[in-house]
């Protein structure tokens, strides 16, 4: 396998700006802050976090419909960092996005063959006539009737938008998809439909997804390899096996242990650390470690002073989480939770 | 006698397309202290149930029958100023969207001073620092500063908060909770669900936990109905539905649902999309979505009938006995996998 993306060092970072006509800039939002990855051809990468996290930003960064502040994306062997418009373009023929709103993503005045079809004409691909087969094409393989190609979006349910919005990602067989949320506004049954065509889809025309959701589940069943983002920064990645199974970083330990469980007897048994406040202000994020505040874990004068580097585990090639105080055990304990037992002692 | 007792009720909606039949005889009881889980997709009524129960339907446009009894009273047939003084005063609502359900224009406090005000003849200081008290009680920091907040100055997960303060100001016996945590992160999640369970060990107040998530339904609930295209397909104890769940819509939804306890590499799909209401199947409401269905199931109605061994566990389904079982026994083994749970 070999990469097809790789993400050094990405910012981004918003003004904040007083003033209607001198605007001033009084702060920064560090919406992402130093995140680095890479994503091998025909993997899925999941991006998990709580919103505000910096996850949506990140990807329409890697997507360049936002500019960078810094860092380095280099897709399929190009740096595309600071590329413009009409360079770009080319580009975008191997990227393409799908968005988590089906009801908000297609243009509700434009009949659904259009919609398809216009990634094929804004790139000038094939006559009218091949365009009109190539998206009827694209409708059976998402699971449509191609019948409905005269239809507006306000005539399907949730699901099938969803299935419209994939068919347009997949007009001109794009290298990379970007997944913001795609599933997060369905019901079950049809999100199940949504999550089963994207593997097929995988399988298939050899795609690689960025997957992003705030359902660990969900990216749990698409991905090969996770990372978990708290306040635009990983604190921790690894394959889903790993990550999954041995949490290191308290927030993916808090993330893992909130989800609800489908079985009562299993959901009684848990532990569960159930963190306290909301995710601070990305303007002014804590020193340090940025999730010292809500960490139960937390020792004073070392996460508060000390910012963590994301470090490798222990005879793992692929799994690596930013901590002073890695959780040691999974499933844990109340003990484990508050890193009560000898650990103490190797405080300083 | 159950505190919320509702017998075979109906709301149909007239629309310029036809009759649309919202909800098709429900009947279920509410006892206090305990928690009723209502599973369902999308237009599955559960919603519109609760609606009804409360008198927020519109009733110029929906017709309504059966019996709603409150603490043995008559609610369908309640005047509009009586229905006022029971809800927020003893039964309380949380909505799914707290952006939308918060007045944009008025303080917090303001807001929640007039659900007391209206239901107790106190004075605006009293009714002032009961504000900040619910406040606390969900655990909104700085409680006496914040209640002079807007709405937009609190997050998502604060103004759900704020919700259920509200929902909660008047110590209600009955809330009703609508998708409450839908919107969420499952951290805040987890913290709202703790409160709620919290706020009822301390009130006792009864809950209606109306979601399609299969999980929170397994955390909080002590009984569930599963409901489908306006009608209750399944009602049992919660460790008896998810232990042996009985209907194929409720396998569907156990199947389709990613856990991080499970191997399996294929979700289980339910094919097509929830029935309309306007123009329900005949016989089954699922019947055209179900894999196991035969020719009665197109034509017959399937009763809610109690399983054989269990008289409180109780569905519609056509199917014989001991081919459920047969039909369970294999989803089960397939579903569960091996690998240790990841909680």
């Amino acid at each position: 396998m070999s990469e097809l993306l790789v993400v050094e060092d990405l910012q981004k970072y918003f003004p904040v700006t007083r003033g209607l006509v001198f605007q001033k800039e009084i702060a920064q939002v560090k919406a992402v802050d130093g995140v680095s990855f890479t994503v091998e051809a025909g993997e899925t990468l999941g991006v998990v976090g709580e919103s505000g996290c910096g996850k949506s930003t990140m990807a329409r960064c890697v997507a360049r419909l936002l500019e960078p502040t810094g860092g380095k994306i280099i897709f399929d062997g190009r740096d595309i960092t600071h590329l413009g418009r009409t360079q770009m373009r080319p580009i975008r023929r191997d990227m393409m996005m799908v968005f988590q709103d089906p009801y908000a993503s297609l243009n509700a005045r434009k009949r659904v063959g259009e919609i398809v079809a216009e990634p094929l004409d804004v790139h000038g691909i094939g006559t009218d006539k091949d365009r009109k087969r190539r998206v009827q094409e694209l409708l059976e393989i998402v699971g449509l009737n191609p019948e409905h190609y005269n239809r507006f979006p306000h005539e399907f349910s949730g699901g099938q938008r969803q299935r419209i919005g994939i068919a347009r990602a997949l007009a001109i067989n794009p290298k990379l998809i970007i997944c913001d949320e795609p599933v997060s506004a369905l019901d079950v049954s049809v999100q199940a439909q949504i999550l089963n065509l994207l593997k097929d889809l995988q399988r298939d025309f050899d795609l690689t997804y960025i997957f992003i959701a705030h359902d660990l589940n969900v990216v749990r069943h698409v991905s090969d390899r996770v990372m978990v983002m708290y306040l635009g920064k990983p604190v921790e990645t690894g394959s889903k096996q790993e990550l999954y199974a041995e949490p290191k970083h308290p927030y993916s330990g808090a993330l893992l242990s909130a989800v609800p469980i489908a079985d009562p007897t299993l959901g009684r048994a848990r532990k569960q650390i159930v963190l306290t406040g909301d995710v601070p202000s990305p303007i002014n994020p804590p020193a340090a470690c940025r999730f010292h505040p809500r960490c139960p874990r937390f020792v004073d004068g070392k996460c508060n002073v000390d910012e963590p580097e994301l470090t490798p585990v222990a005879g793992s090639s692929d799994h690596s989480y930013a901590c002073h105080f890695p959780l040691e055990r999974w499933p844990m304990d109340e003990d484990e939770i508050r890193r009560r037992p000898s650990l103490a002692a190797s405080v300083d | 006698m159950a505190l919320l007792e509702v017998q075979d009720l109906h709301t149909r909606f007239r629309t310029d397309d036809g009759v649309v039949k919202a909800v098709s005889g429900v009947s279920f009881e509410l006892d206090r202290g305990k928690t009723l889980g209502v599973v369902g997709e999308s237009g599955s009524g559960k919603s519109v149930t609760f609606l009804t129960v409360m008198g927020l339907v519109d009733r110029k446009i929906a017709e309504v029958e059966g019996s709603v009894r409150y603490d043995g009273e008559e609610l369908l047939r309640a005047s509009s100023s009586r229905l006022q003084k029971i809800r927020g005063r003893r039964i309380g609502m949380i909505f799914q969207d707290p952006m939308t359900s918060l007045n944009p224009v008025k303080k917090i406090g303001w807001q929640l001073e007039e659900a007391v005000r209206l239901h107790n003849d106190v004075s605006r200081d009293e009714a002032r620092r009961r504000a900040i008290q619910a406040l606390q009680e969900v655990e909104i920091p700085r409680a006496e500063t914040r209640v002079d907040d807007y709405p937009h100055q609190f997050s998502g997960g604060m103004r759900q908060r704020v919700m259920i303060a509200m929902a909660l100001i008047n110590q209600p016996e009955v809330i009703i909770a609508d998708e409450p945590t839908t919107a969420l992160d499952v951290t805040t999640q987890a913290q709202i669900l703790r409160l709620m369970k919290k706020l009822q060990d301390d009130h006792g107040a009864a809950i209606v936990m109306i979601t399609h998530d299969l999980g929170v339904v397994a955390e909080l609930a002590d009984d569930v109905l599963v409901m489908y295209g306006g009608r209750v397909v399944e009602e049992a104890k919660v460790d008896d539905l998810f232990a042996a769940p009985q209907m194929p819509y409720t396998w569907g939804l156990l199947g389709s649902l990613p856990r991080l306890e499970q191997v399996a590499t294929r979700l289980e799909q339910i094919p097509g999309q929830p029935p309309s209401l306007l123009h329900p199947p005949r016989g089954c409401a699922f019947n055209p979505r179900c894999a196991y269905v035969f020719d009665k199931c197109r034509a017959e109605l399937p009763g809610l009938d109690p399983a054989p061994d269990k008289a409180d566990h109780r569905y519609r389904c056509h199917l014989d006995d001991a081919e459920r079982e047969r039909i369970w026994a294999a989803k089960k083994a397939a579903l569960t996998g091996v690998e240790g749970s990841a909680a």
